[in-house]
C-alpha cells in the first residue's frame, strides 16, 4: 500500500450526516470486479438521474472538483453495511482522506485497510471547514477549496486556519508506513500456533465443528 | 481476580497477542463467507496463499440468491455469477457451502444460529454487519470489510483495538404487541444511530431475560444501526435450551461441559462499563421508522417529527432532507402514510417467531397492496410450511417465496420501484436501500402486516377483530 504522509488536495464538502455505504455504492454494482473502476459508482444515485445523466447541481459532478481528493462531511460518515466496496469507489475515484465528526467503525477499518485516512474532527470543526469550502466554490465558478492534511502531526491546515484531528495511534502507524496486515500477522505465526494449541485444550468444543446429524444418520 | 464483564472474559479468551501500538490479535472462532467475500478470496488468490483453518469457514449463499424460485436461470447472468463464484471458492479452499440447493440454506445470521455454528463465548466474524446478530446467543460477533476476511482466511485471527464497553439495561415488561424490534428501534431513535460507535453493547435487564432466543438475535441484529461494535445478550438456561440438539453444537457431555463454561460468562457483579443506559420496558410502544436512518423512528402513535422542533440546525437540516427523500410532511399522522408494498424477511425478522406474529394478524383477512414474505432460511420455511404458515400468507394474497436477502438489499433483483412506499421487517431505511429513489419504513413483522392489510401504516393492535370483518362482509 502507498505510505499516507502528507496530502495537498481538493475538497468536495458533501453538506449532510449519515452518509451509509449504501449511498456511497448502490447494491447493485457490487458484483462487478473491482478491475472495472469502482469509482464511477461513487454516489452513484446522488450523482445521476434515473436515465443515468450526471446532475449537474451535484458539486461532485462539476469540472473544477473532478480531481478532488478530499471529503468533509458531517456525523456518522460510512454507516451501515460493512461493504469494502464503498472505500474502493472512493479510492478509485481519487480520493485519499475523508473528515467527518464520527464514522461507521468497519468503515473506518476498510478505509484504513485501503489507505483512506478517516480523519476524526469535532461537529464545529467538520462544519467550519464545510463552510469555508462552500464558500469558496460559491466564489466563483471556477475556484475549487484546497485543504492540506498532515498525518505526521494530525494536523489539516486550510486558508490560514489548522484544525486537529483524531485517528488510532495504530491506524496512523499503518497508514504513514503503508503496512498491510497479512504480512505483519505472519510474523506472529509461532505465537498463533502456540494458542491454538491451548486453546484445543482450553475449548475444545469450539475448534471443531462437526454436523451431528450426519453422525446420528451414520451410526 | 479483577471484575470483568462478559465481553472482557471473551476478549481475553480469545487474545493471542497485544502488540505495541495497543492493538489485539484474536482468534476467530467462526467466520462465514457468502457471495460478496469474492474481493477476499481474489486477494488471497493474488497473494496465493491458502485458507490456513477451512474448518471453521463456513459459506453460505444469501444476498444474491433467487427468492421467486430456486432456478439460477431466474438471476441476471452476472449475479449468477456471484452464486458460481461462491462454489468455486468454497470448493477449492475445502470451505463448508450451504448452496442455493442445500436444505440448510438460508441467510448466513439466520442458518448460524439455527445449526449451532453460533455459540456462546465465541468469536465470530463475517463479511457483513449484521453478524452482531450471533451475539443474542452469547457469542462475540461483528461485521468485517473484505480485506480483513482476506486476513481471517490467511491466518484465522484478526486485529482489533479493544473497543468501549456500553450496557443498555431494559427493565420491566413489554406491552402487548411489543418485540424486540421495536427495543431496538426505540433505542436507537432515543440515543442516535452513531450513539454505540466504537462500543461493545451488553443487553441486559429483565425484559432482555424474558426475551425468546429469537428475540434476542433480533436486538442484537440491530446494534450496527446504532454504530456499535457488536452488541450481546449473556447465555442462561434459555440459551442452552435453544442449543441442545442443534446440528453442530457439541453433544451429550461435551455439551454439558461446554455449558457449564457458558453460564460462567457473565458480567461480575463489580464490574464497569464506560456507559450505562437504562430503558423502562414501559415506555415502548410499536416503533416505526419515519426517514432515511433507523434513528428516525417514532411510535406508531406519535406524528411525524417537525424540523421546526429540532435540538439544533444541523438537526433540523437533516429532518427536513429526510422527509424531502420520504415524501412526507411534517406533523402528519403516521397511520396517514400510504403504502404501497410490504416485505417480510431478513436476518433481523424472518425467524419461525416473526412468520408467526406476521401469521396472526392474517389470519383470515385479505392483503389490500402486494407484498413479499420471504423466510430467514430454508429450514424456517419448511418449519412454517409444516404448521401451515404459508398458507395463511398466500390466502391473504401474499407471495411465498424462498430464503434469502431478498428485499432487504434487492442485490437479487427484488426492488422497490422509486417512490414507492414499503412495510419493511428489515433493518435499514436508507436511501436507495431498496432500490433507487425506494421509500422505506421499519417495522415489526406483526406491523408490516397490518399495513398491508389496511394499505397504510398502522398499529396492528387497533385492527378490528376479524369476526366482525366477516360479519361486516355478510
Amino acid at each position: 500500500m502507498t505510505p499516507f504522509k502528507q496530502l495537498d488536495a481538493k475538497c468536495f464538502p458533501l453538506d449532510a450526516a449519515n452518509v451509509d455505504t449504501d449511498q456511497l455504492i448502490p447494491a447493485r454494482f457490487m458484483q462487478e470486479p473491482r478491475s472495472v473502476g469502482y469509482g464511477q459508482f461513487l454516489l452513484y444515485d446522488q450523482r445521476f438521474d434515473s436515465n443515468n445523466s450526471a446532475i449537474e447541481a451535484f458539486r461532485l459532478n462539476q469540472t473544477r472538483l473532478a480531481d478532488a481528493g478530499i471529503i468533509v462531511a458531517k456525523r456518522n460518515f460510512g454507516a451501515g453495511s460493512s461493504r469494502e466496496a464503498a472505500v474502493y469507489a472512493l479510492v478509485d475515484y481519487g480520493f485519499r482522506c475523508v473528515i467527518a465528526p464520527s464514522f461507521g467503525d468497519i468503515f473506518s477499518s476498510n478505509a484504513v485497510n485501503n489507505g483512506l485516512l478517516p480523519a476524526l474532527v469535532t461537529e464545529a470543526d467538520a462544519q467550519k471547514l464545510i463552510d469555508y469550502c462552500q464558500n469558496q466554490l460559491a466564489s466563483s465558478l471556477t475556484t475549487a477549496p484546497i485543504i492540506s492534511v498532515d498525518l505526521e502531526n494530525k494536523q489539516i491546515r486550510c486558508a490560514d486556519r489548522s484544525i486537529a484531528f483524531e485517528i488510532k495511534s495504530a491506524w496512523r502507524s499503518k497508514l504513514l508506513n503503508g503496512w498491510d496486515d497479512i504480512e505483519l500477522t505472519q510474523a506472529y505465526s509461532e505465537n498463533i500456533a502456540q494458542f491454538y494449541t491451548d486453546y484445543q485444550l482450553r475449548s475444545p468444543w469450539a475448534v471443531t465443528p462437526q454436523d451431528n446429524t450426519i453422525l446420528a444418520v451414520n451410526k | 481476580m479483577s471484575q470483568q464483564t462478559f465481553f472482557d472474559k471473551i476478549w481475553q479468551a480469545h487474545e493471542i497477542e497485544v502488540a505495541d501500538d495497543g492493538q489485539s490479535l484474536m482468534w476467530v472462532d467462526r467466520h462465514f463467507v457468502h457471495e460478496g467475500s469474492f474481493h477476499a478470496f481474489n486477494k488471497l488468490t493474488a497473494r496465493s496463499l491458502p485458507v490456513s483453518h477451512p474448518e471453521l469457514t463456513f459459506g453460505v449463499a444469501d444476498h444474491y440468491v433467487p427468492t421467486r424460485s430456486r432456478s439460477l436461470g431466474d438471476l441476471p447472468l452476472k449475479s449468477q455469477n456471484m452464486i458460481q463464484m461462491l462454489s468455486t471458492n468454497a470448493h477449492e479452499h475445502g470451505i463448508r457451502l450451504f448452496d442455493l440447493h442445500d436444505s440448510r440454506q438460508g441467510i448466513v445470521h439466520v442458518v448460524g444460529p439455527e445449526l449451532g455454528l453460533t455459540l456462546p463465548g465465541t468469536f465470530i466474524v463475517c463479511g457483513d454487519s449484521h453478524t452482531s446478530t450471533h451475539g443474542g446467543l452469547g457469542a462475540l460477533a461483528f461485521g468485517i470489510g473484505a480485506s480483513e476476511v482476506a486476513h481471517v482466511l490467511a491466518t484465522q485471527t484478526l486485529w482489533q483495538t479493544k473497543p468501549k464497553q456500553m450496557r443498555i439495561t431494559i427493565d420491566g415488561e413489554l406491552a402487548e404487541g411489543v418485540t424486540a424490534k421495536d427495543i431496538a428501534l426505540h433505542w436507537i431513535a432515543l440515543l442516535g444511530a452513531d450513539s454505540a460507535r466504537g462500543h461493545a453493547i451488553e443487553y441486559a435487564g429483565s425484559t432482555v431475560s424474558a426475551l425468546t432466543i429469537e428475540g434476542r438475535l433480533t436486538l442484537c441484529n440491530l446494534s450496527i444501526e446504532a454504530g456499535g461494535r457488536c452488541g450481546m445478550v449473556a447465555p442462561d438456561e434459555k440459551t442452552l435450551n435453544y442449543l441442545t440438539g442443534k446440528a453442530f453444537a457439541p453433544r451429550e457431555d461435551d455439551f454439558i461441559q461446554a455449558g457449564q463454561h457458558w453460564l460462567g460468562l457473565v458480567t461480575d457483579a463489580q464490574a464497569t462499563f464506560d456507559r450505562e443506559v437504562h430503558i423502562n420496558a414501559a415506555d415502548i410502544g410499536p416503533t416505526v421508522t419515519w426517514g432515511v436512518s433507523p434513528e428516525e423512528a417514532i411510535s406508531v402513535n406519535s406524528p411525524i417529527p417537525d424540523p421546526s422542533h429540532a435540538a439544533h440546525s444541523a438537526k433540523a437540516k437533516q429532518w427536513a432532507s429526510s422527509l424531502d427523500y420520504m415524501g412526507l410532511t411534517a406533523g402528519q399522522s403516521l397511520q396517514d402514510v400510504l403504502i404501497d408494498r410490504v416485505f417480510i424477511g431478513s436476518c433481523t425478522n424472518a425467524r419461525l417467531e416473526d412468520l408467526r406474529s406476521a401469521a396472526q394478524v392474517l389470519q383470515g383477512r385479505k392483503c389490500v397492496i402486494p407484498g413479499i414474505v420471504s423466510p430467514g432460511s430454508s429450514s424456517v420455511k419448511a418449519l412454517a410450511e409444516a404448521e401451515g404458515l404459508d398458507s395463511i400468507f398466500i390466502n391473504a394474497g401474499l407471495e411465498w417465496h424462498e430464503a434469502g436477502c431478498s428485499m432487504c438489499v434487492g442485490m437479487n433483483g427484488d426492488l422497490i420501484g422509486p417512490g414507492e412506499r414499503c412495510a419493511s421487517s428489515t433493518n435499514r431505511n436508507f436511501k436507495g436501500r431498496q432500490g433507487p429513489g425506494a421509500r422505506t419504513h421499519l417495522m415489526s413483522p406483526a406491523m408490516v402486516a397490518a399495513a398491508a392489510v389496511t394499505g397504510r401504516i398502522t398499529d396492528f393492535r387497533q385492527l378490528p377483530q376479524v369476526d366482525a370483518i366477516q360479519e361486516a362482509a355478510l
